[in-house]
């Protein structure tokens, strides 16, 4: 049996809503903006760059290039942590019954709203990729133009298989959950250990061993990994810390992601298969 | 004749401990408009689940279109239309793309698709409001585009789940209209209410249900019928004796006690049996308190099989039920 076309239609449905709610819309394609012009400017300008050790014939990277990366990296963390809220509102107030009562197998709500939320993501980051280079994000410093090109696609299949991981982890909890205000706990108790034990942010070198246990569990540390890697090259320092990454090391990156993609997948696929809304 | 469409058998439902439906059977046939009739929580709403594969199957069989709801609940998916009790709509889609959407995630082919788009947005009258988003349209039009969206995939039975609940008289009427319509161009209709006037108008057969039972079964004129010509509520100070007394009166059918009063049904023309059911009633000094005579309605009915009315708990107040919907 061929695989019908019904997840296009839910794809359909999220992309209408993306475009139509103009305030979400605007908020969510400039608050990432306004972080990196914030954040990013005012952290920088904290930091004395004379202070932080370099390694003589290794490229410094400054703060504003690093965060950028750890920016992109969060941005896609919360569209699409936030992004299944929507099938809560569905179930709630909305369509999810039409859906669940039509012939379509549910597994198809799964890809649709996936492929949202990884269209959102990849939007959203080419966006701050684009605003960072305005601001002087030196990103591909030194890159031929079809390095360049190369670089681009890595992040874009880094940001695709992470995007897809947390959009089913919050699909598979928006069908468990019956409340909104339940969802919006279990959010606020994920976002912050993921942003702040990651290396987004900042170097996990000085952490103490619990918390880089912690941070090498954590998938937005793979992704941050994957982006500086095409971003800024394989051997960089920033903030005083010297940056090796191999090609070896970013393959088991992205295979990490894999693997957390594909156990959120299963994870969304039961939800979905279990859910009754009645 | 046309055969059953749908075919029930044992169906037994419980949440828990609640026995919401219990050991029913009946059947549909085809081209008929059917209706549930009882009051809120009768487990009206919990058999249509069951059969719009909404809900498991605990015991029984229920077979529609000639699928087993059991074995091969994708079959009666395709083949049914639903329109859901609660409003079931995206706010923020519009018409057209509420309907294009089902079209889509029922696969049907895009040729199909937008001409039936257009056939029912005139049939339900709201091509002005094609591309106005949902959350615009008032309830009446909202009922309208959901009955529209259940016809969209051309289902052989259109299952209704209060289909007025909660709206005025005039759009009830309409919406009538357009059960009716859809009914005569051969869609059969399940339809489930809490409201005496929609069953009677609508129906070519009901079966009234009352805690999860099948109480009475039949046409309108058929259970009405079976209350005789007419009927009197007499209230006495003693309705002890006075059922005794009212039994001897030849025209008197039936006489029952009710929590409140007596319920006589009469053979003949009530108005030439009150006088003398009264005045043997008095004869005995027996004070009477009050008396009504009325043609039997379904109301009657229900009132006759289980001693109380039929109450409407949210619709009454005429506002619509609250969103939140969950069973």
């Amino acid at each position: 049996m061929s695989m019908g076309k019904e997840f296009l239609t839910i794809y359909w449905r999220e992309m209408i809503r993306f475009v139509r709610f103009k305030g979400q819309l605007f908020a969510a394609l400039v608050q990432p903006a306004l972080w990196l012009l914030l954040f990013g400017v005012a952290m920088s300008s904290n930091l004395d760059s004379s202070m932080i050790p370099t390694i003589p014939g290794v490229v410094s990277v400054d703060y504003l290039t690093f965060m950028a990366a750890g920016v992109m990296a969060m941005t896609a963390l919360f569209t699409c942590l936030f992004g299944g809220m929507g099938l809560l509102f569905d179930k709630n107030w909305g369509i999810m019954k039409e859906m669940l009562a039509s012939p379509m197998r549910s597994y198809h709500i799964q890809l649709g709203v996936g492929l949202g939320g990884v269209t959102k993501s990849l939007i959203q980051v080419g966006l701050i990729m684009g605003f960072g280079l305005v601001l002087g994000v030196e990103f591909f410093s030194g890159f031929s133009a079809s390095e360049t090109l190369w670089a681009v696609l890595g992040i874009l299949a880094f940001v695709t298989v992470f995007s897809a991981g947390f959009i089913f982890l919050s699909a598979g909890m928006a069908m468990r959950v019956e409340s909104m205000e339940s969802v919006q706990a279990i959010m606020m108790l994920l976002t912050m250990p993921l942003m702040f034990s990651s290396n987004a942010l900042y170097s996990t070198a000085s952490f103490p061993g619990w918390l880089q246990a912690i941070s090498n569990v954590n998938p937005l540390t793979y992704f941050v990994n994957g982006i500086r890697y095409f971003a800024l090259g394989s051997d960089f320092t920033a903030l005083g810390t010297h940056y090796q990454y191999t090609e070896g090391d970013i393959l088991s990156s992205f295979v990490v992601l894999l693997a957390f993609t594909g156990l959120t997948f299963v994870f969304a696929w039961h939800s979905f298969k279990t859910a009754k809304v009645t | 004749m046309k055969g059953n469409i749908i075919e029930v058998e044992g169906l037994t439902h419980s949440f828990g401990d609640f026995k919401a439906v219990d050991d029913i059977s009946f059947t549909v046939e085809e081209g008929e408009i059917f209706s549930f009739l009882g009051p809120n929580g009768a487990g009206k709403s919990t058999t249509i689940n069951v059969l719009t594969t909404q809900l498991a199957c605990q015991k029984g069989t229920a077979k529609v279109c000639g699928f087993d709801v059991k074995k091969n609940p994708h079959e009666v998916k395709k083949s049914i239309g639903i329109v859901f009790q609660d409003e079931v709509l995206d706010r923020d889609l519009t018409v057209k793309e509420t309907l294009e959407f089902h079209g889509r995630i029922y696969s049907m082919p895009r040729d199909q698709r937008l001409a039936r788009e257009k056939e029912l947005i005139d049939l339900v009258e709201l091509g002005e409001k094609v591309n106005e988003r949902t959350k615009n349209l008032s309830g009446g039009m909202k009922r309208r585009l959901e009955i529209a969206r259940g016809l969209m995939t051309r289902p052989r039975v259109l299952f209704l789940d209060e289909p007025t609940i909660g709206l005025d008289p005039q759009t009830r009427l309409r919406i009538w209209d357009y059960i009716k319509g859809v009914n005569e161009e051969g869609t059969t209709i399940f339809l489930t209410t809490h409201y005496m006037d929609e069953a009677d108008r609508l129906s070519d057969r009901i079966e009234i249900i009352d805690h999860g039972k099948i109480i009475a079964s039949g046409t309108a004129d058929s259970l009405k019928n079976t209350l005789g010509k007419d009927m009197i509520y007499l209230e006495t100070k003693d309705d002890e004796r006075a059922l005794v007394i009212a039994k001897g009166v030849p025209e008197v059918t039936q006489a029952k006690r009710m929590p409140k009063g007596l319920e006589l049904i009469l053979s003949s023309d009530g108005s030439r049996v009150m006088p003398s059911v009264l005045r043997s009633v008095q004869d005995e000094g027996i004070e009477i308190l009050s008396v009504k005579m009325k043609k039997p309605s379904l109301d009657d009915v229900f009132v006759h099989y289980t001693g109380r009315e039929i109450r409407d708990g949210p619709a009454e107040t005429g506002l619509p039920k609250p969103r939140m919907g969950r069973r």
